[in-house]
């Protein structure tokens, strides 16, 4: 059973000059499931979030991938070792091409990527599979264009090619529908179900109706701490997570 | 559910037909390409031509600038770090050079070759301490290291103090060819600016220059796909501060002197203004800018101190009218990379 959890935090805290911001979070992330972590503001999710991450470093706690502690890990190593994340503010290298972007992430891997005297037409190889994954979130009549010149959602869809041009294990998304228009959320959320397919996802998502029918499991943060975890229907229900939410004593 | 919908005006569908994409890329790829190469074929004309239009030592000071400029441009305009220090590299290569060249004899390419040496030690000590900071608080540390490096110079006995190193003997490129006369010189300081500018120019379009872009534009991003930045952003200041050895180390040779000019946090500013006025992040911007600084700097000599006001002028006209750079406009209007 053990080995069935690919990402697990124990004891997970962060505190921010006297305010507690993650609270001894416990956190098992099952492998190849779609697990989502939400929450009222101000809960903590996306400072656990970078937390897993690595984007911030822990004061307190554990994490371990892959039965492995990256606790003290920089955030480019933990990338090589699977475990890649997106950003709530849409992450693509706007300076560059659509192709370019999702390349960038598939040079890595060639170990040449300090080669300054090396032509970058070396890279071409690379086109053919930067095309299939520029096709694969839809993109394809925009791959000469530059990122920048993307609306918000074909931003956000192009960030998920460039992050799956890695292959990772584990996908961490950063509410990948805040600030979406309802077609591309919806958009996005059929993307998500294709590629979680052999991968592990967790995301911290705002969006309940995205959040019901993507994930398996669902941990609700509140106040820094962990308030229930289940499927959609237990958590739902849940007493204490309605009160949360919306402050109701049932 | 709305993909259907969405896939008429986005293409959202996931079997719609590559539209010959790759052809459209690979062609304007080699459009920009293409173009890059005929700028290069007029500028290796121009070099070959300029001799006889104009003095050939002040054509030979304006290619040192030139390629201090772009050396700088790699790092400001690529590696989107500003440092406020790079008379240090160009300045301490400038007088290590003509003290290898002067006292112990070298031949000019040795010379030089010293001075980038230096410049590249240089380069990775203080850049290594500096790219722990970013924006305004790395200029200030490589503004502070370049001036420990000045001081150095005034205190040293080697560079000469206040008098610099003068004198400094142009001597036998490899032992062999005289660099006494005018032309072969100019001529050797011409393949050697045109070797630095395609050198840069292909870092750039490099797997290296890449990512450096990358990390430019959203280092968090860069670091998440497994970018370790810090070692590219200390790559690319260590290969800026060599090329400005590269730069300074020739210029000593050209003008027979080094001296505390080279050094001075106004030498750090003054490669700023070519690099901005000729256009940032250009490739052939920080050329125009070196150029038109080093022109002025020629010919209203006889106006004395008003030059630096001169300069002024232009740099504020610059700034409210084009504020790419003069290349940099060029290129908007072209919409291509230039």
């Amino acid at each position: 059973m053990a080995d069935d959890i690919i990402l697990s935090a124990s004891g997970l805290t962060k505190e921010f000059k006297g305010f507690i911001a993650v609270d001894g979070v416990d956190l098992r992330v099952r492998r190849g499931s779609i697990h989502a972590l939400i929450g009222p503001n101000g809960a903590g999710k996306t400072t656990c979030f970078n937390l897993l991450t690595k984007f911030l470093t822990p004061t307190r706690g554990t994490i371990t991938y892959n039965g492995r502690d990256i606790t003290q890990r920089k955030p480019a190593d933990i990338a090589r070792l699977g475990l890649i994340r997106s950003f709530q503010i849409s992450a693509v290298f706007p300076h560059m091409s659509v192709l370019e972007n999702v390349r960038i992430a598939l040079q890595r891997e060639r170990n040449d990527s300090f080669a300054f005297w090396r032509s970058q037409s070396t890279l071409d190889s690379l086109n053919g599979r930067a095309h299939d994954l520029v096709q694969a979130v839809g993109l394809i009549e925009f791959i000469d264009s530059l990122a920048g010149e993307l609306s918000y959602g074909r931003k956000r869809a192009l960030e998920i090619a460039t992050t799956l041009a890695l292959d990772p294990e584990l996908m961490l998304l950063d509410e990948p529908m805040a600030g979406m228009a309802a077609d591309d959320v919806d958009r996005i959320t059929q993307l998500i179900r294709r590629v979680s397919k052999n991968r592990t996802v967790l995301m911290v998502e705002h969006n309940l109706s995205v959040v019901s029918t993507l994930s398996d499991v669902i941990t609700v943060l509140a106040r820094g701490k962990v308030l229930a975890e289940g499927d959609y229907a237990t958590v739902s229900k849940d007493p204490r997570v309605l009160e949360a939410y919306i402050g109701a004593h049932p | 559910m709305s993909d259907e919908a969405e896939s008429v005006g986005a293409g959202a569908t996931l079997d719609v037909e590559p539209v010959g994409a790759e052809a459209i890329l690979s062609d304007r790829a080699a459009r920009g390409k293409s173009l890059h190469m005929a700028i290069f074929a007029g500028l290796a004309v121009l070099l070959l031509i300029a001799p006889f239009l104009m003095y050939p030592f002040f054509l030979m000071k304006l290619l040192c600038f030139a390629l201090f400029a772009s050396a700088f441009n790699l790092l400001l305009g690529y590696g989107g770090l500003l440092s406020f220090g790079h008379a240090a590299y160009f300045g301490m290569a400038s007088y290590v050079s003509a003290h290898a060249a002067k006292v112990w004899g070298l031949s000019p390419e040795l010379a030089i070759l010293a001075g980038m040496v230096t410049a590249a030690g240089l380069g990775l000590l203080f850049g290594a301490l500096a790219i722990r900071r970013q924006g305004i608080y790395f200029a200030m540390v490589t503004l502070a290291f370049a001036q420990m490096i000045y001081f150095f110079a005034l205190q040293a006995p080697f560079t000469g103090g206040e008098d610099g190193i003068q004198g400094v003997p142009r001597g036998h490129l490899f032992g062999i060819i005289d660099l006494s006369n005018a032309m072969t010189f100019y001529y050797v300081v011409a393949v050697v600016f045109l070797l630095g500018i395609l050198l840069i120019y292909r870092i750039i379009h490099s797997p290296f220059g890449q990512v450096l872009k990358a990390i430019r534009d959203n280092e968090p991003r860069a670091i998440s796909l497994g970018y370790r930045a810090d070692h590219y952003k200390l790559a690319v200041f260590v290969l800026s501060a060599t090329l400005s050895g590269l730069a300074g180390g020739m210029k000593a040779i050209v003008v027979q002197l080094a001296s505390l000019t080279d050094v001075y946090w106004a030498m750090s500013g003054e490669v700023v203004l070519m690099t901005l006025l000729g256009g940032m992040g250009t490739i052939f911007g920080p050329m125009v800018g070196a150029a038109i600084i080093i022109t002025m700097q020629n010919y209203l000599a006889s106006l004395g101190a008003w030059v630096t006001v001169a300069q002024g002028v232009v740099f504020v006209v610059a700034v409210l009218m084009f504020r790419e750079g003069i290349v940099g406009v060029v290129s908007k209007w072209l919409k291509k990379p230039l």
